[in-house]
């Protein structure tokens, strides 16, 4: 039997490696520690680093939040775990007038060593409050930064990444992804915050997306491929920063770009891009920037309804045929 | 364990006072804890509790004659932004950080001047971070309600009600973790008590039995509205509920804050867990410096000079035998520092869009 790297596992090996190598790093969060994380992420962690390194939080998603800050700016490296992206409304101002401006406000006097891990999503029908894709909330605010991993390779690379890095960083994984798995990599490297990567090179159009999307985007370009288009995929990987100039350089061999996210398209991560491809792409294009992403409501329950909101490789061919027209 | 307490301006009568402890009967002896002149002001022996009142006397007096400075930067328009002054609560910041060691940590409000103060920031950089200059402590970045030094245990003022908490328990927690034997003291006023993330932090706090010394500064008032408007529960009920000890303490009387805060201060570092000090005083100006305090009542804010922290402190001070020459030493002494950092803030210039611009994320070396 080939081993193999489930995507929920190279978090947790992520986790472990880095707190292995670092006394300093620490974990708390709901249900991180006894329960091992709601999607077992975090398994295993508190019976090998022990109870002062592994703290389990009650359901006080400011106060969690608010103490890594604390921590993070008093000699920790602290990873917290905010088990739905939904439930970050409650973190907002630890994340967002605490961490992301600290640094700022205090004259570069401390960094903010702290990891946020979360997950967004749909696809579970878990509804309004438990299916959202946020990251651009986190995505727009200076100080932060953003990753979205869509593979265990990603999951493991990222994170470390993450830990490692001396700012706030929010690590958004997606609920439908944990269960993925991939034949064991021969290795896995740290990933560098803000690059890009290629996932399929084409000559057609460049179609950008992160996170879970990236599935649905890669049945789509099979579908394009039998068609004679050959759409060049980019799994952006990194949201903020963001790999602006690997998006630049596969524009100027395709010259048409679609961006697809599972977020409510209106206001969001393709927006950005599609707004800086408009400026310093401008002589590529040979057709308009479109998006794929959420209509603009909450998401359905209804797993009809919910299949409809989500971009899919329907959705997703009927934007590349307009561009490819 | 004896701490030097170390003052940000030094005069040659303060210098090195150790560490003295007050006993039960020197508090009784220069405060009947009200903040009224001692019934029976008797001279307590010794030079040590003189000069530890003397220290906490140019503690408060620092803080407000550093506030009153403020006031007229302000006006001046050399103070960007609003600023929220603590005149009449002075006796809280000097009085607890005078208990505080080396590694502790201060997580302070919205009204923070005279934390930052008290817990020994250089006078020079401090003012030019209330005028935005690039000689602040914050290098003109942060300003009257983000101002922080870290190297002090100075967590950071906060434009946020409330959030210096959780800050405070992080700090803790890094505290013990790393086996440190240090303390975490969040600030917060009474009107932080109806925001959600104290009721959190105290239940943290009290589950994880966290080193923190939460200090709650009871001026009566939050923003423009009495708290009797806006908090239906006293804080001694609230710990109670949260199973957390709680002291009281009239935190005009800088001698019984000092007192309290040490007992409580022990508590938390001895492994007791947190422990609520609430301190009872009075915001003598308005929510900022500039409010008309139209909702406030005559009558009351002229009573409150009876309760003036300074005109305490410096009762206690000539109480246990300080001189009038002692004291008139220690104010022309903080004036000449005072006018010597606002000199040198001055001459500071502003901070560079360059230098801005780049701090916003830690640099990283050549990719």
């Amino acid at each position: 039997m080939t081993e193999e790297l489930r995507y929920n596992h190279a978090v947790n090996r992520a986790l472990t490696d880095a707190m292995a190598a670092d006394p300093t790093v620490i974990l708390f969060g709901e249900d991180v520690a006894d329960a091992g994380g709601v999607y077992g992420a975090t398994r295993g962690l508190r019976d090998r680093f022990g109870p002062a390194r592994v703290l389990d939080t009650p359901i006080s998603e400011a106060a969690i939040v608010g103490m890594a800050v604390g921590a993070a700016i008093s000699g920790l490296r602290p990873i917290v775990e905010i088990s739905f992206i939904d439930f970050m409304t409650f973190a907002m101002d630890a994340v967002v007038n605490q961490a992301a401006k600290m640094r700022t406000m205090f004259g570069g006097q401390c960094s903010i060593p702290m990891v946020l891990r979360t997950q967004h999503g749909g696809g579970a029908g878990s509804g309004p409050q438990h299916s959202q894709c946020l990251e651009a909330w986190f995505a727009h605010v200076p100080g932060l930064k953003v990753v979205c991993p869509a593979d265990p390779a990603s999951a493991y690379g990222l994170l470390r990444a993450a830990i490692d890095d001396p700012d706030p960083v929010i690590v958004v994984e997606h609920k439908a992804l944990y269960a993925t798995r991939v034949p064991m990599p021969d290795a896995l490297p740290v990933l560098p915050l803000g690059r890009a990567a290629v996932l399929r090179p084409g000559r057609d159009l460049t179609i950008v997306a992160y996170g879970a999307a990236l599935r649905a985007v890669s049945e789509a370009a099979g579908i394009l491929a039998a068609e004679g288009v050959e759409a060049e995929i980019l799994d952006l990987r990194s949201l903020q920063p963001w790999d602006e100039a690997a998006v630049l350089a596969s524009l100027a061999r395709t010259h048409r770009l679609l961006i697809v996210h599972e977020a409510v398209e209106a206001f969001g991560i393709g927006a950005e891009i599609a707004a800086r491809m408009a400026d310093i792409g401008f002589d590529e294009l040979d057709a308009p920037i479109l998006r794929v992403g959420a209509p603009f409501m909450p998401s359905p329950v209804a797993k009809a309804l919910e299949q409809r909101y989500m971009p899919n490789a329907t959705s997703i061919i009927a934007a590349a045929r307009r561009l490819v027209a | 364990m004896a701490r030097n307490v170390k003052w940000p301006i030094g005069l040659s009568c303060l210098q090195d006072p150790g560490w003295i402890t007050w006993t039960p009967a020197e508090i009784s002896a220069i405060s009947d804890g009200m903040g009224k002149p001692p019934r029976s002001p008797r001279k307590i022996a010794g030079v040590a509790s003189s000069a530890r009142a003397l220290s906490l006397y140019q503690g408060v007096l620092l803080i407000r004659r550093v506030e009153e400075s403020l006031k007229t930067l302000f006006a001046e328009g050399l103070v960007p932004g609003f600023i929220h002054l603590s005149i009449g609560q002075e006796a809280v910041a000097a009085g607890v950080m005078s208990v505080l060691g080396p590694d502790d940590t201060v997580a302070s409000t919205h009204r923070g001047h005279g934390h930052a103060v008290a817990r020994g920031m250089a006078l020079p950089q401090f003012f030019a971070e209330l005028m935005a200059r690039s000689g602040g402590v914050c290098a003109g970045r942060g300003g009257s309600m983000h101002v922080a030094d870290l190297a002090k245990g100075f967590l950071g003022a906060n434009g946020i009600v409330a959030a210096g908490l959780p800050l405070a328990l992080g700090s803790a927690l890094a505290h013990r973790t790393l086996g440190r034997s240090a303390i975490a003291v969040p600030f917060f006023g009474d009107g932080a008590l109806a925001e959600g993330l104290v009721h959190e932090s105290l239940n943290l706090a009290a589950l994880w039995k966290l080193p923190v010394l939460f200090v709650c500064e009871n001026n009566g008032w939050g923003e423009f509205l009495p708290t009797s408007h806006q908090i239906a529960f006293t804080l001694a009920d609230l710990a109670k509920a949260y199973g957390i000890a709680y002291r009281q303490v009239d935190g005009n009387d800088v001698a019984a804050v000092a007192s309290v805060a040490r007992e409580a201060a022990r508590h938390a570092r001895d492994g007791h867990g947190p422990i609520v000090l609430e301190c009872l005083t009075e915001r003598f100006g308005g929510h900022y410096e500039g409010d008309p305090q139209r909702g406030r009542d005559r009558d009351e804010l002229a009573a409150l000079a009876g309760r003036d922290p300074v005109a305490i402190a410096r009762r206690q001070a000539i109480a246990t035998g300080a001189d009038e020459a002692a004291c008139a030493a220690i104010e022309s002494e903080i004036d000449s520092q005072i006018a010597e950092a606002i000199a040198w803030a001055k001459a500071s210039p502003p901070p560079s869009w360059d230098d801005a611009a780049s701090a916003v994320y830690t640099p990283t070396g050549p990719a």
